[in-house]
C-alpha cells in the first residue's frame, strides 16, 4: 500500500515538472521518459523472460519511422513528393508510402508493425529452439542490417539524415510550448500506462510461466506449456513498446535517422535497463534516466569521454551489483531494518 | 475409443540408441490405469532413459509407446503432458522463481496455453486443489516462500504435489525419495500408495527399504533389458538379481537379502 502511494506521488511530481523545470531539461525528462518505455520493454523479456535483445532499436526506429512517415507527408505540398524524395530524383510517392497520408493509419502502424515483426523474428528464432548468447547476436546482427539497408535506400528512406524537418504533427505545431506540454503529458501518460500494464503480465499466470521460462524452458515443457508462445507474446509486447517509445522520441525530436537505433544504441538500451536492475520495472525507468540524463551531463562536459564511462559502468553493474540500482536499494534496507521490511530481491517489481 | 482391456501405457520394442552406446535394447513393458510399478537396477540400465522415452524427451530408435491409444512417437512434449503423463526428475525441478503457491497453481491448471494464462484467473477447483496438495505435501504454512528457498527434501515433496497436482492418469517419479530422511521417505511411501488407483505410478528407485513399502511390484532393468519382474521377495532371491549387483551390494541393497 505504502508503495502505491509513493509511485502516485511520484507521478503527480513528474506531472507538475512543466511548472518547475526549465525548458531545456523538461525536454529532456520527456524524451528519457519515452525512452523507458522501451526501457520496461527489455525488463520485460530480460528480466522476467530471460531474453537478451541487442536490437530492440529496430523496433524503436519501426515506430519512429512509422509516425515521421506521416509527418514528412503532411508537411509536403499536395500532390509533391517530400524534399529529400525530389532530391533524389523520384517525382511518384512508393505506393507504400501511400497510406501513411492517414494519421490513424500512420499512428496504428507505429504499434502494429514492430509488433509484428519482433513476434515474426521471435517465432522464426525460438520455434528452432535457439535462444541465450545465439539470439543475443542474431538480434544484434538484424539491429546492423537494418540500419545497413535503411541507409542504402536513401530515395525511400531519407538514408543516413534519416527523417526530419517537421513543421506540425496532427495538427500541433511543433515548436510551440503547449506542444512540448502536451507530448510531454503524453509521454508521462504511456510511461504509467505502460508500468501498469507490464506489472499485471508480471502478475498473471502469464508472467509466472514466463519467469519459469526463464529458469528452466525443459522444465515448463513438462509441465505441459509450450514455451514458443509465451516468448514470442513477450517479445511482441517489447516489440510494441519499443515502437511507441521510437515514435514519442521521433515527436519530440523532430527526427528519425539509422544513427539513433543501430547497434551502439541498441546495446545502450539493455545498459539503462541493467544499470536500473532487470528484474525490476521501476529499475528500467530509473536506469533509463540515470544514464541518460549522465550522458547529457558528461557529453557536455567532457564530450570524448561518454562511451568509456558507459563501458566502465556496465562492466561495474555485471560485476558488483548485478539486480542494478534497485538491487543496491534493497539490499541497503534489508541491513538497516528501520527503514521498513526487506523484500526478496526477485520479488521487487 | 480405448479398449478396456488395453493397458494405460505400453512401451513397444523400444530400442534407443546414443551415439553407438544403446541404452534401450527392444524393451517392453506395459502398465494398467492406477497400477503402481517399481522399476530398479544398476547405474545406467537405462531406468532414466525409459522414462524419457515415455515422455517425449528422448525419441526411440525403433518401437512404440503407447498411451491411452495414442502413439506417443511424434507428439511434442507438452503435449504428452496434457495427454496426462507428469514426471518428476530426478533432480528437484521446481520452479525456484516462483512461490510455492504458484509452483503448484502452474501445475494445476489444465488451461496451459499462452493467452489464457494471459486473463485466467485461478478457477475455485483450482485454488481448493491447491489447498489440498498444500495440505497433503504439509507445506500450507509456507506456501508463500519462494521455492528456492526450500532445503532439498522439502523441494522434492514440492515437486511431487506439482505431479500429484497435475491430476495426469501417469505419473513417472524418478528417484522421489532421495535426500529424504527415513521419516520422510515413509511418508513419501504413504501418499504413493493412497494414490495409487487413482493414478498409475512408475517409481525408479534405489533404496529397497522404500521399495518395500511401495508394496509393489518390482522389474529389474539391466543394460537396457527387462531382467526380471516379481515381488520384492521373489527380486531379493533371484540369483540373477543378485549377480548383476555384486560388486555393488550398497548401492541397492538387493545383494543383502
Amino acid at each position: 500500500m505504502r508503495r502505491e502511494l509513493g509511485l502516485v506521488l511520484l507521478l503527480a511530481a513528474a506531472a507538475c515538472a512543466p511548472l518547475y523545470l526549465p525548458s531545456y531539461e523538461l525536454s529532456l525528462l520527456g524524451r528519457f521518459l519515452a525512452l523507458a518505455v522501451l526501457a520496461m520493454g527489455i525488463s520485460l523479456i530480460w528480466g522476467t523472460g530471460g531474453i537478451l535483445s541487442l536490437g530492440q532499436g529496430v523496433f524503436f526506429g519501426l515506430g519512429g519511422y512509422a509516425i515521421a512517415m506521416h509527418l514528412k507527408l503532411a508537411g509536403a505540398d499536395p500532390g509533391a513528393v517530400p524534399d529529400f524524395m525530389q532530391w533524389s530524383g523520384l517525382d511518384a510517392l512508393p505506393w507504400w508510402w501511400v497510406p501513411f497520408r492517414n494519421p490513424a493509419f500512420a499512428i496504428a502502424a507505429a504499434f502494429v508493425v514492430p509488433g509484428a515483426a519482433a513476434a515474426a523474428l521471435a517465432f522464426l528464432v525460438f520455434r528452432r529452439r535457439v535462444s541465450g548468447p545465439y539470439f543475443a547476436i542474431i538480434t544484434q546482427a538484424l539491429a546492423l542490417a537494418a540500419t545497413t539497408f535503411i541507409i542504402s535506400q536513401q530515395q525511400y528512406t531519407g538514408g543516413f539524415n534519416g527523417l526530419t524537418g517537421f513543421k506540425s504533427a496532427f495538427g500541433f505545431a511543433l515548436g510551440d510550448q503547449s506542444t512540448q506540454f502536451g507530448l510531454y503529458w503524453a509521454t508521462l501518460a504511456a510511461v504509467a500506462l505502460t508500468f501498469v500494464a507490464v506489472r499485471a503480465l508480471q502478475g498473471s499466470l502469464f508472467g509466472k510461466v514466463l519467469l519459469a521460462v526463464r529458469d528452466g524452458e525443459n522444465r515448463v515443457r513438462f509441465l505441459g506449456y509450450d514455451p514458443l508462445p509465451f516468448k514470442v507474446i513477450a517479445f511482441a509486447v517489447a516489440g510494441v513498446l519499443a515502437g511507441l517509445s521510437g515514435a514519442l522520441v521521433t515527436l519530440d525530436l523532430g527526427v528519425i535517422s539509422p544513427a539513433m537505433f543501430g547497434v551502439v544504441p541498441s546495446i545502450e538500451m539493455v545498459i539503462w535497463v541493467a544499470v536500473g536492475g532487470r528484474n525490476s520495472l521501476l529499475g528500467a525507468i530509473v536506469g533509463t534516466l540515470v544514464v541518460n540524463f549522465g550522458k547529457d551531463w558528461i557529453s557536455s562536459v567532457f564530450p570524448d569521454l561518454w562511451l568509456y564511462v558507459v563501458g566502465a559502468v556496465f562492466v561495474l553493474v555485471v560485476t558488483v551489483a548485478p539486480q542494478g540500482i534497485v538491487g543496491l536499494m534493497t539490499s541497503l534496507r534489508a541491513r538497516s531494518p528501520r527503514l521498513g521490511p526487506a523484500t526478496p530481491p526477485a520479488l521487487v517489481e | 475409443m480405448i479398449d478396456p482391456g488395453s493397458p494405460l501405457l505400453s512401451v513397444e520394442h523400444v530400442t534407443v540408441s546414443f551415439s553407438g552406446y544403446t541404452a534401450l535394447d527392444d524393451l517392453s513393458f506395459a502398465l494398467a490405469a492406477g497400477a503402481v510399478a517399481v522399476l530398479i537396477g544398476p547405474n545406467g540400465a537405462g531406468k532414466s532413459t525409459l522414462l524419457d522415452t515415455i515422455i517425449g524427451r528422448v525419441r526411440p530408435a525403433s518401437g512404440r509407446v503407447m498411451f491411452k491409444g495414442t502413439d506417443l512417437r511424434s507428439v511434442p512434449e507438452y503435449a504428452i503432458v496434457r495427454l496426462g503423463i507428469c514426471r518428476k526428475f530426478q533432480t528437484p525441478g521446481v520452479l525456484d522463481a516462483l512461490s510455492i503457491e504458484e509452483n503448484l497453481r502452474v501445475a494445476v491448471t489444465r488451461r496451459r496455453g499462452a493467452w489464457h494464462a494471459l486473463r485466467a484467473k485461478p478457477t475455485a477447483a483450482e485454488r481448493e486443489r491447491v489447498d489440498e496438495v498444500l495440505e497433503i505435501i504439509g507445506l500450507s504454512e509456507r506456501r508463500d516462500a519462494l521455492a528456492a528457498e526450500l532445503a532439498h527434501g522439502m523441494k522434492q515433496w514440492l515437486e511431487i504435489g506439482m505431479v500429484v497436482a497435475s491430476d495426469a492418469d501417469l505419473l513417472l517419479l524418478d528417484e522421489p525419495a532421495a535426500g529424504m530422511t527415513h521419516g520422510e521417505a515413509e511418508a513419501t511411501a504413504r501418499l504413493i500408495r493412497s494414490l495409487a488407483g487413482r493414478h498409475a505410478f512408475i517409481v525408479i528407485d534405489h533404496d529397497m527399504d522404500f521399495v518395500e513399502q511401495l508394496e509393489a511390484p518390482v522389474s529389474v532393468l539391466n543394460m537396457g533389458r527387462m531382467l526380471a519382474h516379481g515381488s520384492v521377495d521373489e527380486i531379493r532371491r533371484n540369483p540373477d538379481v543378485a549377480a548383476v549387483y555384486l560388486g555393488r551390494p550398497r548401492e541397492a541393497g538387493v545383494a543383502r537379502a
